[in-house]
């Protein structure tokens, strides 16, 4: 019920715009088809996604996202000072609903300013608003579609199934993502400023279309690339690092010997010096004079 | 000969000088065997003077034998073999995987020995200390003055038990051969391969064949667990037994002079004290390895060639080579058929060699430009050696600056910033930083000095604020007690130096030797040395000042005791017996 | 005895500043006076400093024995037990020992602070040098040993001796041989596939297969933003009878055959003078061994098809060839010609044209 207000109260936010009375129009319509897209999401060319979905994905793409990726979602570049021509923003034909609903869900996406990196922040949109904007974006051309639960979860296998998946999965992990997102899915430094984000309690869904899409600076890892079952195993065994417990103590942010060393510096060192002064110190005097027995 | 001991009967009874109590009983059983009370005479009751700084190496001394303990329980377990075997242990993320042997005992150790993970962690966790307080206790050492005649020896033993440290350290955490400390080693067959001629042939009978070979962890181990721990025991006698010899440092004050030290006695006091801090620097250590995880192999997963984790670090005293080889611009030389790599020789091959040579030489470079040949066993503050002073800080920026360098992406990553941005700042700053720190850390000591001058001149601000009869304000100074007066001026001053070079005469008062390029240099090194240091007062000028100072006193007598007079409890005197005044 | 006990008097007095020297301001006030602590004086504290060490070698004992619970109570293994998120048994025995420890120590230290006598003592120094008739005694033994064994008069045996001991240090070194065998050796006896510095698993023909699973690749399936880490088929069937490479030759062979390829539009590629055909329909294969140090790099940038090291940052550009642009390497990264076979798979043209990972002296 939560979700059905906050759309109705962000839809009534944008009723100053010129085609505000077919949005409220269309509420009707989003109330059904809106929840079912949240639960079984938009496939692309699927009767999921209506015309209805698409024109308003179409109304919100305009507002929030033409001026950077052109009126058709064809991209735009610019000219730089130095005449390099430089993309504004990329062309959304053919990124497909999975893009769309990474960038968008992580509020990456509206940037607040063109540039290298897409930080993550709060969410602009309500989750249907996201549907149809993935909707729209996916009808300009064929793309991955989002994936559905099915796809990344281990539901119906048996216990040594799991076990196999989750297994590979931390080879898949170790071979192709900790170069940039660490062991732990801590995140690491890319050329000139930009990052790999952490992956650590990122949701399956998002894991899921990254490896999909390559948002950003990211390559993508195509089914031809990392087969479904194997992106699926990936997610299984961050999963399974992230039910793990923390064996030896304190996990220290998952960075590795940087932090580690401070560790030792602050506390270990810190700690111990100050038990030297402890000794050292001299205790409280008496102005007594002691009394010989 | 002393005869009184020899048996004069076939009796049974032992021949002893006189009863003794129940610990004089063990002590004559043993003496009669080993003849230690000669020797323990003196060095029961030794004296030990009383500083928290003293104690610094004693945190390098107990983390050694945490190390020693701590790594004989793992020895129990690890397996140095790079054998292939599949993993079938308790960790569910790994099972099913080949892997070397040593990767597999590492996790059985983490996961299927009961404290097999405390102990892993507080032996790494030791590891850390160890260096590092090594480190603090250099840096102490350093600052005070206490490596001069007669302890240059010490010093240089000390510089080796550092580097064998790090060594030590080095072979340590690359034996559980998972990922990151294989990339490691890789990392170290990189800086083996970039020796000029023989490069390639050290690599391959260090790995007995091509990288990553079959050999390279079970003599690391060797090296880790015999070979260098023998070393680090034998100097480490050696330095504790010239720090018996030659006593122990002390800072000045009322009766602690050059030729006497002042302290507690070995047997309790200090006994007790080092001891307790065994055992306080064995529970830290045990704390931390309760509390933070250190080098979670299991999640590095085993060593794989053809894998690499973002954060690919060194444990932070190897950092500052590998931030140097981070900065380094990339220029090799191909000439007549050979490659030169200067991107890898000079900052891990040459740099860290140079930087280790001038560690040991300081003493007797410092020796050299003060031609200081007397013995000092009092100790002095840094402030009053501007210069020694500033240089270490010099030396320490860098090293923190290549530090620094060592974890850039890390600091990318937490501080928003350009990798690439980062390393052309510290190209820079590696050269720019410490000559700024050395000027400042030196014009800092020289204004420390006149404050000292000042105080010792006019006495100390009391903080009151008082008021003439005419209306004008003035502080109140008041003369330092006694004791803290004569520790301030417990100072040598510093030599005169004349215009030209051999003008000077040294501690037996023979003039230096004129000419020759090598007493030129000397001569302008040692002005640079002592430069700009403020002397303190001559006798004169302390009796003017006092006369000054008394004069002050009889302008303020109006005011005397009108005003408040909070100044007994400003830290500086005794509070006892003493009263605000009532009016 | 006298005598020799005022040579080392006047030793002294050279061998150490006057304290004049050290302090020409103020007399030394001497020693201060000793003054008592509340536990010297006063029984009541005594006895409570007393109850205090007590107390903590109490508490340290407790610990011990909470230790000992600990470790019969807490499962490790399969089924570890956890308490707030923590694993149990590493959290309480190092809690545990750490308490143990530490109020040991913190009461051995604070019995030594109140209660032990503590009295500040003066021992005198003595000059680290011997005295001056030691000294003299010590070198006439010493010249007089060498006087007896001729050593100066008989040049013939020292320089002998000399040569005899120094060509000792040899077998030291030499014995050191066998560690290993020299690069050519290795290169001869090609115990395994790709032996050698000069050499990899790759060659013409060797089909490039996923790194893991090693299935292998057809260009459609690389999409134009996609980056596969990859190896050479070798790996999974160079073995006897077809099976995988094991052991060493497992290890040597991922540590120079790993790859990385990636597939961008083809008029992004600069081609390189005689590399012209080295890339399939924008797909391109580098080494993944860094010409650095030797990490395997992988840090792509999709858009820019920047090559970073997470070691040291040395950042490749894969549409140009491999150049370096920045960071500590000197050299390209070595580039797999590809091609593609008659079932369609992408293979490699030949092995590398240069040896991979990092620069030696004999490389050229």
């Amino acid at each position: 019920m939560r979700l059905l207000n906050r759309s109705a109260g962000r839809l009534s936010r944008h009723r100053r715009g010129p085609l505000a009375g077919l949005a409220v129009v269309l509420l009707g319509l989003l109330m059904t088809g809106g929840l079912y897209t949240v639960f079984s999401p938009a496939q692309a060319g699927s009767a999921a996604s209506s015309e209805e979905q698409i024109a308003q994905g179409r109304e919100l793409f305009l507002v929030s996202c033409a001026f950077c990726h052109g009126q058709n979602g064809e991209g735009l570049r610019t000219q730089q000072g130095n005449g390099d021509e430089t993309q504004f923003g990329p062309t959304l034909v053919g990124v497909g609903a999975a893009a769309v609903d990474f960038q968008v869900s992580t509020g990456r996406m509206p940037m607040s300013r063109p540039g290298a990196q897409a930080p993550r922040k709060p969410v602009a949109f309500s989750d249907d608003e996201i549907a149809a904007l993935a909707a729209y974006v996916a009808s300009l051309g064929p793309g991955p579609a989002i994936p559905d639960e099915s796809d990344y979860s281990l539901e119906g296998m048996s216990d040594e199934e799991r076990q196999q998946a989750i297994t590979n999965g931390g080879q898949i992990f170790l071979t192709n993502c900790t170069a940039c997102h660490n062991f732990e899915g801590s995140g690491g430094a890319m050329p000139r400023g930009g990052a790999a984000p952490q992956i650590r309690g990122v949701e399956p869904r998002l894991i899921y279309e990254a490896m999909l899409t390559g948002p950003g600076q990211m390559d993508s890892f195509s089914n031809g690339n990392l087969s479904p079952e194997e992106k699926r195993d990936v997610i299984a065994y961050l999963g399974s690092m992230e039910d793990m417990p923390n064996y030896g103590g304190f996990g220290l942010g998952g960075l590795g010997p940087v932090v580690e060393g401070m560790v030792a510096w602050v506390f270990g060192i810190g700690l111990l010096v100050g038990a030297a002064v402890w000794i050292a110190a001299h205790t409280t005097r008496s102005t007594k004079k002691k009394v010989d027995a | 000969m002393d005869t009184t001991k020899v048996a004069k009967t076939n009796a049974t009874t032992a021949a002893t000088a006189k009863k003794p109590n129940r610990a004089g009983a063990v002590a004559g059983w043993a003496d009669e065997r080993l003849g230690l009370a000669t020797a323990m005479k003196k060095n029961l009751r030794k004296v030990f003077p009383d500083h928290w700084s003293f104690m610094l190496g004693e945190i390098a001394l107990w983390s050694f034998v945490v190390l020693l303990l701590t790594g004989v329980f793992l020895t129990l377990w690890f397996t140095p073999s790079m054998g292939e075997v599949q993993y079938n242990g308790s960790y569910d993320q790994l099972r099913g995987i080949h892997m070397s042997e040593a990767y597999a005992s590492s996790l059985r150790l983490s996961f299927d020995v009961r404290g097999g993970l405390l102990m892993r962690q507080m032996h790494h966790w030791a590891a850390m200390l160890f260096v590092a307080s090594m480190m603090v206790h250099l840096l102490r050492v350093w600052f005070t003055g206490a490596y001069r005649k007669p302890r240059e020896l010490n010093w240089v033993i000390g510089c080796l038990l550092l580097i064998l440290g790090t060594l030590e350290g080095f072979t340590g955490y690359s034996l559980p051969d998972d990922l990151l400390s294989g990339t490691g080693i890789r990392a170290a067959d990189g800086f083996v391969k970039a020796t000029p001629v023989v490069g390639s042939y050290m690599s391959f009978f260090m790995f007995g064949g091509e990288f990553p070979g079959e050999s390279i962890i079970p003599r690391l181990y060797t090296v880790h667990v015999l070979l260098i721990p023998g070393l680090l025991l034998a100097l480490i006698a050696a330095h504790m037994l010239l720090l018996v010899y030659h006593k122990h440092t002390q800072w000045p004050g009322p009766g602690r002079t050059e030729q006497n030290v002042v302290g507690f006695p070995m047997l309790p006091v200090y006994a007790a004290k080092a001891g307790g801090f065994f055992f306080m620097v064995f529970g830290v250590t045990a704390l931390m390895g309760a509390l933070f995880t250190i080098n979670p192999v299991w999640k590095y997963g085993p060593y794989d060639p053809s894998k690499v984790t973002a954060g690919s670090q060194p444990d932070w005293y190897m950092g500052w080579p590998d931030g140097a080889l981070r900065i380094m611009p990339g220029l090799e030389t191909h000439i007549w058929g050979i490659t030169i790599s200067w991107n890898v020789m000079l900052p891990i091959l040459i740099l860290p060699v140079v930087m280790f040579t001038i560690l040991l030489l300081l003493p007797f470079i410092d020796a050299w430009i003060t031609g200081d040949k007397r013995d000092h066993h009092l100790l002095e503050r840094p402030r009053n050696a501007p210069t020694r002073t500033a240089l270490m800080v010099a030396l320490m920026t860098m090293y923190g600056l290549f530090w620094i360098a060592g974890g850039n992406d890390i600091i990318a990553i937490k501080l928003h910033a350009s990798i690439n941005q980062i390393t052309y700042f510290l190209r820079v700053a590696v050269f720019v930083g410490p000559v700024i720190a050395f000027v400042v850390t030196r014009r800092w000591c020289i204004s420390l000095q006149r404050k000292d001058n000042e105080t010792l001149l006019h006495g100390y601000e009391t903080g009151i604020i008082m008021r003439s009869a005419e209306g004008g304000y003035s502080e109140r100074h008041l003369p330092l007690p006694e004791s803290r007066a004569y520790a301030i001026a417990a100072r040598d001053r510093d030599p005169v130096i004349d215009g030209h070079p051999g003008a000077e005469v040294d501690a037996n008062g023979v003039p230096a030797p004129t000419g020759g390029r090598l007493a030129a240099l000397r001569h302008r090194l040692r002005t640079v040395w002592y430069a700009d240091n403020v002397q303190k007062p001559t006798p004169a000028e302390l009796e003017e000042g006092h006369h000054h100072a008394e004069h002050e006193h009889e302008l303020q007598a109006p005011v005397e005791g009108h005003a408040a007079d909070g100044h007994q409890f400003d830290g500086h005197h005794a509070v006892e017996d003493e009263h605000l005044r009532s009016h | 005895m006298s005598e020799s006990h005022d040579n080392q008097h006047a030793h002294e007095l050279t061998n150490v500043p006057d304290p004049a020297v050290v302090n020409d301001l103020y007399a030394d006030p001497g020693l201060p006076e000793h003054q008592w602590r509340p536990t010297d004086v006063d029984a009541h504290a005594e006895k409570r400093a007393e109850r205090q060490v007590a107390t903590l070698f109490g508490l340290s004992a407790i610990c011990t024995i909470l230790f000992l619970v600990s470790y019969f109570a807490f499962d490790i293994g399969d089924d570890p037990d956890v308490v707030g998120g923590f694993g149990a048994s590493n959290l309480f025995l190092g809690l545990s020992l750490a308490g143990a420890l530490l109020f040991l120590g913190s009461g051995i230290i604070q019995w030594a602070r109140k209660l032990m006598a503590d009295h500040e003592i003066v021992e005198y120094r003595h000059p680290a040098a011997s005295s001056d008739d030691d000294r003299e005694a010590t070198l006439a033994a010493l010249n007089a040993g060498l006087e007896e064994s001729g050593i100066g008069r008989r040049p013939l045996v020292r320089n002998s001796l000399l040569g005899a001991v120094g060509l000792l240090g040899l077998p030291a070194v030499v014995a050191l041989r066998d560690l290993g065998p020299t690069p050519s050796q290795v290169e001869k006896n090609a115990d395994y596939p790709g032996a050698g510095l000069e050499h990899t698993l790759w060659a013409k023909g060797v089909r490039v297969v996923r790194d893991v699973v090693g299935t292998p690749i057809r260009p459609g399936d690389v999409e134009i933003g996609d980056l596969f880490n990859a190896e050479p088929e070798t790996l999974f069937n160079g073995g006897e009878d077809g099976e995988p490479l094991e052991g060493l030759a497992l290890q040597v062979g991922k540590s120079k055959g790993a790859v990385v390829m990636i597939r961008m539009a083809p008029e992004e590629i600069i081609p390189g003078e005689g590399r012209e055909n080295w890339s399939v329909d924008g797909i391109v294969c580098y080494s993944k061994i860094c010409t650095h140090v030797g990490c395997p790099i992988s840090l792509n940038e999709r858009k820019t098809h920047h090559l970073l090291c997470p070691c040291h940052q040395s950042t490749f550009d894969l549409a140009d060839s491999g150049r370096v642009i920045f960071g500590p390497a000197a050299r390209a990264l070595p580039q797999l010609p590809l091609a593609v076979d008659e079932e369609g798979y992408l293979i490699a043209q030949s092995d590398f044209t240069e040896p991979v990972g990092p620069s030696f002296w004999e490389r050229g």
